[in-house]
């Protein structure tokens, strides 16, 4: 029997594979975060240099991988969609757009949070600071190219190309900031190579994962919010059980 | 017609545009004349010692490069995507990447060649040596090229939208930061004293980076705003 492996590329299958999914994706996620952030905040001990302050980054770090990972699998299915033009794929990357921006200013603000005790500054003009800075712009340039064009085809064309144009950017920025950087004032901060107490680590897999899959939760939650919109005036939709008990 | 080189068609457009700015020379001026305001407002803003100023010159007369770039971006189109004969352009059986690495050549030549011409002049403002303003010359000519190249797939993106000049500017920014810092550091590398060859080198490539590129994503972009 051959298995048909595009059946839910299409909105319509998608729409109530995704309702099924997020739950799945979405119950985890909570339990981790719990689990991750107790030991993160009471059972990790407490750091030598750094003291209670560096509990923060159980929060900060994987709000930043995330946050450049989403960019990176937000432009895949960009191309995607651009390329062999399947619907459901520019909407991903539409519905992932909001989330990793999200992670971004998290990261940042956790960031400034932790460098005012640290380094005794909201903000230093770090390398990596001020490329997450960017990528926030990035995101941010991809959301509003998107809410900016009413056509939903063009929209998804127009901002896919921006996404790529811009993952290509994105390792140019990446060094052309630490390069600037080290020729202004050389690298003020680094961080030690000490190794991590066991507990700690835990906690940071455990967040992270739990982040991981609160943002597959999230996107297929608001993908699911644009196929409804986009499908609006279509048969499918209307005969919806959760529509038509709004319409009643 | 259909017997147009492809260098008589680069030609022919870059002498369009130019012909068409010359005939609406306010244009090209306005761009001008802001470049120069937004350069001058700064030693009213941060004070007139000569000291700061001549560490802070190379950095104010690229980011105000960047953002005058930035204006006249909406108007490299829009006048042909209204009276139609953009849509004619993308019917003719001639390549429109090389079409639109035309629009970009015609586009610095207006906006990036005079900024670069008329740098020295306010680099003096800012009490600058002879060597930095020669090497901001320089790196300008170097570097508002690719500011062109990477603005137009931003106007070719944002073409008949509304708001579409800010939200050029949203896209584009971010994208031409590699250009600011190395072009901002070719300068700072003359009046520390330091080897100007890596800043250059890496706007050299990031230009060649862009001229085989942005033409042809700019030309897709163009097809897709214009389905």
């Amino acid at each position: 029997m051959a298995i048909n492996w595009f059946k839910y590329s299409a909105p319509t299958t998608f729409y109530g594979l995704a309702g099924k999914l997020i739950p799945v994706f979405a119950w985890p996620a909570a339990i981790l975060f719990a689990i991750g952030l107790y030991i993160g905040f009471f059972v990790a001990p407490t750091d030598a240099v750094q003291s209670e302050a560096y509990r923060i980054m159980f929060i900060h770090v994987p709000a930043s991988i995330l946050s450049m990972f989403v960019y990176l699998i937000m432009a895949g299915y960009a191309a995607l969609g651009l390329i062999f033009k399947t619907r459901l794929s520019s909407m991903m990357a539409q519905a992932l757009a909001p989330t990793g921006a999200l992670f971004a200013f998290i990261s940042l603000w956790t960031g400034a949070l932790w460098g005012k005790p640290m380094w005794g500054a909201w903000w230093v003009w770090d390398a990596r600071l001020t490329s997450e800075l960017i990528l926030l712009f990035l995101y941010l340039g991809f959301i509003a190219l998107q809410a900016s064009i009413d056509d939903p085809r063009r929209a998804d064309k127009a901002s896919a190309l921006l996404a790529i144009v811009g993952s290509v950017n994105v390792p140019i920025i990446y060094f052309s900031v630490k390069w600037w950087n080290t020729l202004h004032q050389g690298s003020t901060i680094k961080f030690s190579g000490t190794s991590m107490h066991i507990s700690m680590q835990q906690a940071m897999f455990a967040v992270l994962v739990a982040c991981w899959l609160y943002a597959i939760a999230v996107s297929l939650a608001r993908v699911r919010s644009i196929i409804l919109e986009r499908e609006a005036n279509t048969q499918w939709v209307n005969d919806l059980p959760e529509v038509r008990s709004v319409e009643r | 017609m259909n017997k147009l080189s492809l260098v008589g068609l680069l030609g022919l457009v870059i002498r369009r545009d130019l012909l068409l700015a010359m005939r609406r020379r306010a244009d090209v001026l306005t761009t001008l004349i802001f470049f120069v305001m937004v350069v001058s407002l700064f030693p009213l803003g941060v004070g007139p010692e000569p000291e700061m100023l001549r560490k802070m010159a190379a950095g104010v007369v690229w980011v105000a490069a960047l953002l005058s770039s930035m204006l006249s971006l909406p108007r490299m189109f829009s006048a042909d995507y209204l009276d139609g004969t953009l849509e004619q352009m993308m019917l003719a059986p001639q390549s429109l990447t090389v079409l639109v690495l035309g629009k970009i050549a015609a586009h610095w030549m207006l906006s990036g060649l005079p900024l670069a011409l008329i740098a020295p002049v306010l680099g003096l403002q800012f009490d600058m040596s002879a060597q930095a303003l020669g090497m901001l010359v320089l790196a300008l000519l170097l570097g508002t090229p690719i500011l062109s190249m990477i603005g137009t797939i931003g106007a070719a993106l944002t073409l008949g939208l509304r708001g579409g000049g800010v939200l050029v500017s949203l896209l584009v920014l971010p994208l031409c930061i590699p250009v600011l810092i190395f072009g901002a550091g070719a300068v700072e590398a003359v009046t520390t004293g330091m080897s100007v060859a890596s800043n250059l080198a890496f706007l050299g490539a990031l230009m060649l980076f862009a001229l085989v590129f942005t033409p042809f994503v700019a030309a897709q972009a163009l097809k897709i705003s214009m389905e």
